[in-house]
């Protein structure tokens, strides 16, 4: 397999370290190969072109290299007329052209892309001391109504969280045999957290959009991503210890408490009674709502309904006519005992 | 341009060859061209064509340079050469073998919670994009791909992990093989991400270095756990 592999793979690399390797490299890349392209049009119309091709060239790309077609355009008053020159130095063009074209959007998306780089960077701007106290501060709820907190606009701990829920929720569904017809197990445990997080958050925020709270787009993330801690440490324990008394324990207590904090810092940024407990009670229900969701759609009872959902599935095995008898004979060998017995 | 480079060499040589081009090299003939030639021929990058050497040497290079990063991952030490020049077949194969060895027999059973091959694949790929993505997002200063290389290659010891596991569990299935099996991963899972952090450690802000370490301990330890797990059916 490497045997016929390497070969392309110096190729490959060289190619793909000019394509991909840094954005500045790409970006010079681009660069560097619209010089390309000019170059060979040069040489190609050099060796041999008609004048009014040229011309034609001229008027066609002035926007790009002017003074280079002038000085083409001099040198090709010496060289002699020949029309399958012209023709291919025309296809020349549109392939330059093209090239150019290439290029050009495959530096600008580089550089969009590089660009989306930096638009997030500050976001993740954080020492680990920071998220360590923000880990610790989403399950201590501040009982401060009257002034808004102060709520972290920040994104590497909440992502960090989603990704530690899904990694969790995979092992809670391993663990439980969870079987998902269409789909992986790794998808549905991605989907379910970023749709969480994400669909939840949006919600929340036009909410408190229409209920006149200040907050973010970019807060509101922090806040439930940080929330999602408590879920986290639920979850995990209670997918290695099963006991329904101790996750309701937890559920109270962990969740509740995560709950609690986002519920106070959501308070103190809304203005109006009305406005809070619509504002607040969504949340706190979605959120707790969530947790218990998570915990026995991936525990026990999914193992019931797998099986009743099964049964549908079963028609190749009651085809088999052998399985009626079979049943048929022990119950009437029962019965019959039954008879024995009781007679 | 040329005209400059070919003054700075001819410069240097005037002394040795003083009075041999008095004797020899005519007005006409320019000077450049001599002493150039012997410079172009003895610089390595020049003659490193691979255009006409045998394609068994051209593997024979590129197995070379995928099995001396193997060696780099088993005795991770600090050193730039995964990082110099990345490539993405070690992490290919060691990933394809990987994910075929967590297969097992559940190809043909249909209802089993085993790893797929995708999902096993997916999850390498993916969980690679992410940490690259968010060492890129602090501030770290090294490339897209030589991170991929990087975390790919770092696979290696939870390979050796499962190929280990598979023997393992050949022999039996009892508590003393899930222990065999628990210390086995347990110690590779560590092999994992320190030689990995060795590695990625250089290239990001000293200040921060646990906030890349984190992620990248929850993605080796997932695949580890996948492995610790794993039972053919």
């Amino acid at each position: 397999m490497s045997g016929a592999g390497a070969p392309p793979a110096g190729a490959g690399r060289g190619g793909a370290a000019a394509d991909w390797g840094g954005f500045e490299d790409t970006m010079q890349a681009g660069g560097s190969g619209g010089a390309a392209v000019i170059d060979m049009e040069n040489m190609d119309d050099t060796s041999g072109s008609s004048f009014e091709d040229m011309g034609e060239m001229h008027q066609r790309m002035k926007e790009e290299e002017e003074e280079e077609a002038e000085t083409t355009v001099g040198d090709e008053e010496d060289g002699e007329f020949l029309g399958m020159k012209g023709f291919r130095g025309q296809l020349g063009r549109q392939v330059a052209d093209q090239m150019w074209q290439a290029g050009k959007r495959q530096a600008s998306k580089a550089f969009s892309l590089y660009a989306n780089i930096d638009i997030l960077r500050p976001y993740f701007d954080v020492e680990p001391i920071q998220v360590r106290n923000r880990l610790l501060e989403s399950m201590i709820p501040v009982k401060m109504i009257n002034f808004p907190q102060k709520i972290a606009g920040e994104l590497y701990g909440p992502l960090m969280l989603v990704f530690t829920l899904v990694a969790i929720l995979l092992h809670g569904m391993k663990t439980s045999d969870t079987i998902i017809r269409e789909g992986t197990l790794m998808g549905t445990a991605i989907g379910t957290c970023f749709g969480y997080w994400l669909g939840v958050s949006s919600f929340i925020y036009f909410l408190a959009y229409l209920c006149n709270a200040q907050i973010t787009m970019v807060q509101m993330l922090s806040l439930l991503g940080y929330g999602l801690f408590g879920h986290c440490v639920t979850l995990f324990i209670t997918y290695n210890i099963h006991f329904h008394s101790l996750f309701y324990v937890f559920w109270l207590g962990i969740g509740g408490l995560s709950t609690l904090r986002m519920v106070a810092v959501l308070v103190s940024r809304t203005v109006g009674h009305t406005q809070r407990l619509i504002l607040c009670g969504t949340l706190s229900a979605l959120h707790m709502l969530f947790l218990l969701y998570l915990h026995f759609a991936y525990h026990k009872v999914v193992e019931g309904i797998l099986d009743t959902l099964e049964g549908p599935n079963v028609p190749p095995f009651q085809r088999v006519a052998r399985d009626i008898p079979v049943v048929s004979s022990v119950v009437l060998n029962t019965t019959v005992k039954v008879v024995a017995l009781t007679s | 341009m040329a005209a400059a480079e070919g003054s700075g060499p001819g410069g240097a040589a005037k002394p040795l060859f003083a009075g041999l081009s008095d004797v020899s090299i005519s007005e006409d003939i320019p000077v450049e061209g001599e002493i150039t030639v012997p410079v172009g021929s003895h610089s390595p990058d020049e003659d490193y064509s691979t255009l006409d050497e045998p394609v068994r040497d051209t593997i024979m290079r590129d197995l070379k340079a995928v099995g001396k990063k193997f060696v780099h991952v088993m005795y991770p030490k600090k050193s730039s050469a995964l990082l110099r020049d990345w490539d993405l077949w070690g992490p290919l194969v060691l990933c394809v073998s990987l994910a075929l060895m967590l297969q097992g027999g559940s190809a043909d059973s249909k209802e089993d919670g085993g790893p797929q091959f995708a999902e096993v694949f997916v999850i390498i790929w993916f969980g690679a994009v992410v940490i690259t993505l968010n060492s890129k997002l602090l501030g770290g200063t090294i490339s897209f791909f030589q991170s991929l290389c990087v975390l790919g290659y770092c696979v290696l010891p939870l390979t050796v992990a499962m190929l280990v596991c598979r023997l393992v569990l050949l022999a039996g299935s009892g508590t003393v093989s899930f222990i065999v099996r628990l210390i086995v991963v347990m110690a590779m899972f560590a092999w994992s991400t320190i030689a990995s952090t060795a590695f990625l450690a250089d290239s990001q802000p000293p200040n921060r270095k646990a906030l890349v370490v984190y992620p990248i301990f929850l993605f080796y330890f997932v695949i580890s756990w996948m492995i610790l797990t794993f039972i053919p059916q």
